[in-house]
């Protein structure tokens, strides 16, 4: 069927160096947590594999996640894995635009079906028969159902994708979905993250790519490998939270001794990713590193979790409000009751029929 | 749900239902017990009322004469439970923050390992309770199902809370979350049970107090 | 169909129910320490005397009459009303081991005045036909003819007469203008009648002038033990007019602890005014002689080791805690306090009632093993007090349990020991 040149071959094609690969390949085992020693391994098993195909189909997102796997400084591994893999269809990347887009899609699905990677960025919209959002005269729900059905697996990439995102926040206007609401029958990797970390993500596909097989997966479907610990677990700033010393804004001296962030709202406490260790642009720095809290972007629904300055602890609503206006229903409820109760009171007081000596005595008989 | 969506259910829906029951079902317990009023005192006074109230308010923590060596299960544990859940309620510095969010008022905190150990203390002295009420004569005597609630209702913020903390059994989200509903729980059970004493108790020691004040009784 | 029936017993409780036991129900954690202070419990170790338990049908009523919940519960027929069958039930534990000596009321860490419950609860079986009927008999004997044991004024002036013999003193009897009225117990009267010659003493002594009525001379107040502020009510009443007719300055209660909180706390509260007058225990004003150098006593102090029992309420109820430790230092050498004296002391077994009910007899002496454990501590010959009640419970306590000492009336005790050549007779106007 497929007659795609191996990964080694082509890169050789693409004059990428076998030293340059072999780097790729011993920082993804470290990112996926394997022995450095599985280095080569990982060459030889991803060298003699042919280029498979990917559909990457972008569905309510912002080009984020595209963005964050693609703007690099200098040609970096998260680069290299375009040379990897054939990326087939992908509105952003590809050059062809229009039908010939959508045919070669299409293509693509009949030559390899069963075999090409499904990777979805941004949400599906359900409402109203999923108007919100079309591309070429289909809706994302038949796009992503038609071409799920001949996908080995899909990665939904970011948390749109994974989790529904943003654009799932209340209200949700569009009805948007994940695509693990969706597709129910294939396997699928969640790579949350708005956006998801580029090395996570190209770690990922490595995986995939390397040993053909979905890694394992925590109860939200993320790679264990890169969600497996919580932004807090890794954080450097932890021994500060631990000695209870927070920054209680965002410019006083605890900010400035880089004191944990807590108080102002981190969510890492609640978040699985690994920023804390692999850090961003190219393990330059990371969110917290950098003086502000952890949004939590990774976590389902992180946008509808309060105020992004609001520590894990406190409610998301204001109950301070809430709890007035409670106050004041229950005063008047209780003054009702109360008043209630002294009338019933007075009832039993103007029945009384004082005790008398004699009644005692007649008692007796 | 996940968990996160659990969390945000508890941070969210949750404690604003909780609120609203426990703010409404405080008042008209309260409201309906006060408002049923006391008649004045005719009696020529020996001494002031009120200020056998208030000495009774603050004399009654202390445990009568004799008191420790009848019932030595009842006030130590009942001691430390009570103090135990004291620094651990508002003490811990994300409880400070909520008390913050909420009444706008924020103190020192104490450090972790303080709370840590006031946690430990309170959930021991809840367990050494509950087997007292469970093999005590009195204590069985006096309990029913609602007293088993209220013990439950109480202990597992507790529990959970330092599960939470920990990052034991369940993932921190999923254990906050929980932590978060058992103290909605609590707080939906507390208008309609003894836990009402967390206020009430103030009166009750003020009334007694006053009568005795009254009398020039020192207790 | 007796007129005494459960709708009257719950509607008396109705009216009975005011905040402050409201919030005793709210506040109570059944931590049981109550159980603890309460020597039906200790001395028993039965449950059932819990003190908070005995008010159960108390608290009922209120569930059911004045909570929102149990409103609701009754409205939807998921509640129980109290019954005869209940108070039937409760009336041991209401009647019988409850002195309402108020200790559980000292001790409950919430605050709970179970005592004053206790007494609440009463109204609400006095009104049912759930007294016990020694307590009813009492009550119809004082109303019907002046005090519990049915002394009548005539008995009392022969007793009076005598004492006035005895003495050497003269009792006037019904005087108007006198500064002091003297309440008696019927103890007093029957068993303990040299009271009666001891105060003539000491007023004679300090130069006081005062006056028995023949009218209301009984003190104890029978509708406070029974629960029935309405015959509590006529009983106060009888000396109030008495007092106020008679125009003295203060009436004096006798030795008898109940007497003095019926009289002196209770009683503007059940007559809906203020007195005219002050009320004073015997202790007190025996007190003020001293402090005002009225008491002289010759050198004879008393060198038995002695010990004072404190009547729950003279002190824990009353608030006379100091003055007969004063007098006793004036004329007592030897002088020892019980354990958990004063506010914590451990009643005699026979307050509030009990000692009129035959029934509670056995209790009562099964719990004194309390008295007796306080007393073996200490190791005296003779128990001084203040009160005709506890004093007939003492004796009969310690003859129950074999023990040999001597139970002494304070008054008495204090009058021996005067020394009359050094009477201020007249010293004050
Ligand atoms: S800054 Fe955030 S992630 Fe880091 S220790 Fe503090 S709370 Fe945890
Ligand atoms: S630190 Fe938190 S919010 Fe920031 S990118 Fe990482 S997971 Fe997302
Ligand atoms: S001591 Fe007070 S709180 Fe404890 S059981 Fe007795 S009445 Fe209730
Ligand atoms: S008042 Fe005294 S006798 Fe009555 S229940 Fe309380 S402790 Fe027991």
């Amino acid at each position: 069927m497929s007659k795609r040149p191996t990964v080694a071959e082509h890169l050789a094609r693409q004059g990428v160096s076998r030293r340059a690969f072999l780097k790729f390949c011993a920082a993804t085992a470290s990112m996926m947590a394997l022995p450095p020693g599985m280095a080569p391994a990982i060459a030889e098993a991803l060298g003699q594999r042919r280029r498979p195909a990917v559909i990457w189909l972008s569905f309510q997102e912002c080009t984020g996640c595209t963005e964050s796997l693609t703007r690099s400084h200098s040609p970096t591994i998260e680069s290299l894995i375009f040379d990897v893999i054939s990326l087939d269809y992908h509105h952003t990347l590809q050059a062809a635009a229009g039908d010939a887009a959508e045919h070669h899609r299409e293509r693509v699905q009949e030559e390899f079906a069963g075999e090409y990677l499904l990777i979805v960025d941004g949400s599906i919209p359900i409402a109203d028969g999923g108007v919100y959002s079309t591309i070429a005269g289909m809706t994302n729900l038949q796009m992503l159902e038609e071409s799920a059905k001949g996908a080995a697996a899909i990665v939904a990439v970011g948390s749109c994708a994974a989790f529904g995102g943003i654009p799932k926040a209340n209200p949700n206007p569009t009805g948007a979905v994940s695509v693990a609401d969706i597709i129910k029958d294939k396997p699928i990797i969640n790579v949350s993250g708005c956006p998801p970390i580029p090395v996570v993500i190209t770690g990922v596909l490595a995986h995939y790519l390397t040993f053909g097989t979905i890694p394992e997966l925590d109860k939200l479907g993320r790679p264990t490998a890169f969600y497996g610990e919580t932004i807090h677990d890794r954080c450097y700033r932890r021994p500060f939270y631990d000695q209870g010393k927070f920054a209680k804004s965002f410019d006083d001296a605890g900010a400035r001794n880089g004191w944990c962030l807590y108080e102002l709202g981190c969510k890492g406490p609640t978040t699985y990713n690994a920023c804390a260790t692999t850090k961003w642009n190219e393990g330059t720095s990371w969110p917290v590193e950098s003086g502000h809290g952890c949004l939590g972007c990774s976590e389902p629904d992180f946008w509808d979790a309060g105020s992004f300055y609001k520590a894990v602890s406190m409610p998301i609503s204001d109950l301070g409000k809430l709890g007035l206006a409670a106050a004041a229903a229950g005063a008047v409820a209780g003054v009702a009751v109360g008043l209630h109760n002294r009338h019933v009171k007075a009832g039993a007081k103007a029945a009384h029929k004082p005790l008398t000596a004699d009644e005692l005595e007649g008692d007796k008989s | 749900m996940t968990d996160m969506e659990l969390l945000n259910w508890a941070r969210g829906p949750a404690l604003e239902w909780a609120t609203i029951i426990f703010v409404v079902g405080v008042l008209v317990r309260f409201l309906e017990m006060s408002l049923l009023g006391r008649k004045p005192d005719l009696s020529e006074a020996r001494a002031s009322a009120a200020g056998g109230g208030w000495r009774t308010v603050w004399r009654r923590s202390i445990p009568a004469p004799g008191l420790v060596k009848q019932a030595p299960v009842v006030i130590y544990a009942g001691y430390a439970f009570h103090i135990g859940l004291l620094i651990a309620l508002l003490f811990f510095a994300p409880h400070i923050l909520l008390f913050k969010d909420v009444f706008g008022l924020s103190w020192p905190a104490l450090p972790f390992f303080v709370v840590d150990a006031a946690t430990v203390i309170a959930i021991v002295a809840l367990l050494v309770l509950l087997v007292h009420r469970l093999v005590n004569p009195v204590r069985r005597f006096l309990s029913s199902w609602v007293d088993y609630l209220v013990w439950a209702v109480t202990f597992l913020p507790l529990l959970t809370g330092y599960l939470a903390y920990h990052r034991m059994i369940l993932p921190y989200t999923e254990m906050l979350a929980y932590h978060m509903l058992s103290v909605a729980l609590l707080l939906v059970v507390f208008p309609f049970t003894k836990l009402m004493h967390t206020f009430t108790i103030f009166v009750s020691r003020w009334y007694n107090g006053a009568v005795s004040g009254r009398k020039g009784v020192q207790l | 169909m007796s007129a005494l029936n459960m709708e009257r017993g719950v509607k008396a409780m109705m009216e009975q129910i005011d905040a402050p036991i409201a919030s005793y129900f709210n506040s109570c954690v059944h931590c049981g320490l109550c159980a603890d202070a309460c020597l039906f419990y200790t001395e028993t170790g039965d449950p059932k005397y819990t003190p908070i338990h005995k008010v159960e049908p108390l608290r009922r009523v209120w569930k059911q009459e004045y909570t929102f919940w149990g409103k609701l519960m009754s409205t939807l027929g998921l509640s129980r009303r109290v019954t005869d069958a209940d108070l039937d039930a409760w009336q041991e534990l209401v009647y019988d081991s409850c002195t309402m000596c108020g200790r559980c009321s000292a001790v409950c860490p919430v605050g709970n005045d179970i005592a004053y419950m206790v007494r609440k609860v009463r109204e609400g079986f006095a009104v049912s036909g759930h007294a016990t009927e020694g307590l009813a008999e009492a009550a119809i004997r004082t109303v019907n003819i002046g005090s519990p044991m049915g002394i009548k004024a005539e008995t009392l002036k022969k007793m009076v007469a005598s004492e006035a013999k005895a003495s050497g003193i003269e009792i006037e009897l019904d005087k108007p203008g006198v500064e002091y009225l003297l309440m008696l117990s019927s103890a007093e009267i029957m068993q303990f009648h040299e009271f009666i010659g001891a105060v003539a003493k000491v007023m004679d002594h300090a130069g006081a002038t005062w006056t028995i009525s023949t009218e209301a001379f009984e003190a104890t107040n029978t509708g406070i033990q029974i629960g029935s502020s309405d015959i509590a009510r006529q009983l106060v009443q009888r000396v109030v007019d008495v007092a106020e007719k008679l125009g003295v300055k203060t009436v004096i209660s006798p030795e008898c602890g109940h007497a003095y909180i019926a009289i002196r706390w209770d009683g503007p509260n059940l007559i809906g005014r203020p007195y005219g007058f002050q009320v004073k225990h015997i202790v007190e004003v025996l007190d003020e002689f001293r402090a005002q150098g009225r008491l002289h006593f010759d050198d004879s102090k008393e060198d038995m080791k002695l010990t004072f029992h404190d009547p729950c309420q003279m002190v824990r109820r009353g608030g006379v805690v100091e003055q007969p430790r004063r007098l006793l230092d004036l004329c007592a050498d030897n002088f020892t306090e019980m354990p958990d004296s004063g506010v914590w002391n451990w009643c005699c077994g026979g307050g509030g009632g009990v000692s009129t009910n035959e029934r509670a007899e056995p209790l009562r002496l099964k719990v004194f093993s309390r008295k007796k454990s306080q007393l073996d501590s200490i190791g005296v010959k003779a128990m001084v007090t203040t009160c005709s009640n506890c004093r007939n419970m003492l004796e009969e306590g310690l003859e129950e349990y074999g023990m040999d000492m001597e139970v002494l009336s304070l008054t008495e005790l204090l009058a021996e020991h005067l020394d009359d050549s050094k009477a201020s007779k007249g010293a004050e106007a």
